[in-house]
């Protein structure tokens, strides 16, 4: 039994959350939590994130019924590893998203999902300043918005049902360099957003 | 490191996804340990994800969701006792993320030889494709094949060359069904990588069908 009845602590904190929620700038507030562990700030981040995370994870597979314990175990480990956060590098949601994905999988499998480790972020140049990663995360999603349907259905196959190249070339029926050569597009056309990627392979 | 060869923007995308089998994310996240371009793409896909969850209708959480996670909260260790152990191998050789599975530097692994000069050591986990460390002597050919879907090669040590190029420590080979290769080492010592394929190869000639049952492919 918990001494303390965590009643109180929400009511105060929901209260603040409404009122300022609107002009919030989600990169900012998990980088404020990541110098600090904050309740409050990290309540406000809950009532976004949490409800995307839960229909994220469900389109990806999980049942309905793990749904609520597995959103719970991304927002807990949101506040264990803020400290690994660097609001220069990637946006709040890009950053909840790998932590969704992973934590999805590894339920789903039983095996986890193999990851480069959070730490090496440190190790990349960061180039883009403070707010930044903001800005660009809008200009993704407008470009997503923007794709050839068939170009964002492969992409949408992708992410949220968690379909491999083949798994979506039998489900569309086309060959399997075609669903290959339609997310290569996608990304080339994503990649404008990045000033253009001076290398080849 | 001087890397030559790099994922295909489709496999980023399907790693960055979560989409890829255990065995396709494992090299893909052992190459993006050890190559910053590649990682700095893979961030890019990763935005891709964190804006599609951006615009995803949000579901409806139990309301008490949010209290019993603040609870949950004082009771969590503090970053300073979250810190990961360290590996306990540091084999440079072997790149971090398969460390998890790996313990022992890559001589002492209990290899299974296919054919003379070839040998191999599967990964724990069982599924559609294969994934494997593979083990073959210089001047050793695998046979030729194509594949029904993607195989994912990474070089951890010496050196092959196939039709489309010379793979060397780092570099990763990522081919589909368009292309049928047959590599060859040609460094001085054994050529050891990690591969992964989501199908079973296509073996092109009669004698590679033949062997197919007793190569594991």
């Amino acid at each position: 039994m918990k001494n303390r009845p965590p009643g109180e602590d929400v009511d105060n904190i929901v209260q603040l959350s409404q009122a300022e929620m609107a002009s919030a700038d989600w990169s900012d507030l998990l980088g404020r939590l990541a110098v600090k562990p904050d309740k409050s700030i990290y309540a406000r981040l809950f009532n976004h994130f949490a409800p995307r995370v839960k229909a994220y994870i469900v389109r990806l597979g999980v049942a309905i019924s793990a749904a609520e314990e597995v959103t719970q175990e991304v927002m807990l480990s949101v506040w264990r590893k803020a400290h690994m956060y660097h609001p220069d590098k990637a946006a709040a949601s890009t950053w909840i998203f790998t932590l969704a994905r992973n934590q999805s999988i590894d339920w789903m499998r039983k095996q986890k999902y193999p990851q480069y480790s959070l730490d090496e972020w440190s190790e990349t140049a960061c180039e883009s300043g403070q707010g930044e990663q903001e800005v660009l995360s809008d200009r993704v999603a407008q470009a997503i918005s923007q794709l050839p349907e068939k170009q964002a259905q492969v992409i949408y196959m992708s992410y949220f049902e968690g379909r491999s190249h083949g798994d979506i070339a039998s489900r569309l029926d086309i060959p399997l360099g075609s669903v290959k050569s339609r997310i290569r597009l996608a990304t080339e056309k994503l990649k404008q957003i990045w000033g253009g990627d001076e290398y080849e392979h | 490191m001087n890397i030559n060869h790099h994922l295909d923007d489709a496999t980023l995308i399907s790693y960055s996804a979560g989409a890829l089998s255990q065995g396709m994310a494992l090299v893909v996240a052992s190459h993006l340990s050890i190559c910053p371009q590649c990682r700095e793409r893979a961030e890019h896909s990763d935005a891709v994800g964190g804006a599609l969850l951006e615009s995803l209708e949000p579901e409806t959480v139990a309301d008490d969701m949010l209290a019993s996670v603040l609870t949950q909260l004082d009771e969590l260790p503090t970053k300073q006792e979250s810190v990961p152990v360290t590996p306990i191998v540091m084999d440079p050789e072997i790149p971090a993320p398969l460390r998890e599975y790996i313990h022992c530097p890559l001589d002492q692994l209990e290899w299974k030889r296919i054919v003379p000069g070839v040998a191999y050591y599967d990964m724990p986990w069982e599924g559609h494709g294969v994934s494997r460390l593979l083990r073959i002597a210089p001047g050793k050919a695998m046979l030729a094949h194509t594949h029904n879907g993607n195989e994912l090669t990474m070089v951890l040590r010496g050196s092959f060359s196939d039709e489309v190029g010379r793979f060397c420590r780092g570099d990763v080979a990522d081919l589909d069904d368009q292309i049928e290769h047959q590599p060859l080492v040609d460094s001085k010592v054994d050529c050891i990588c990690l591969i992964a394929t989501d199908a079973p190869l296509r073996f092109t000639t009669l004698f590679g069908k033949l062997v197919q049952p007793i190569t594991g492919f």
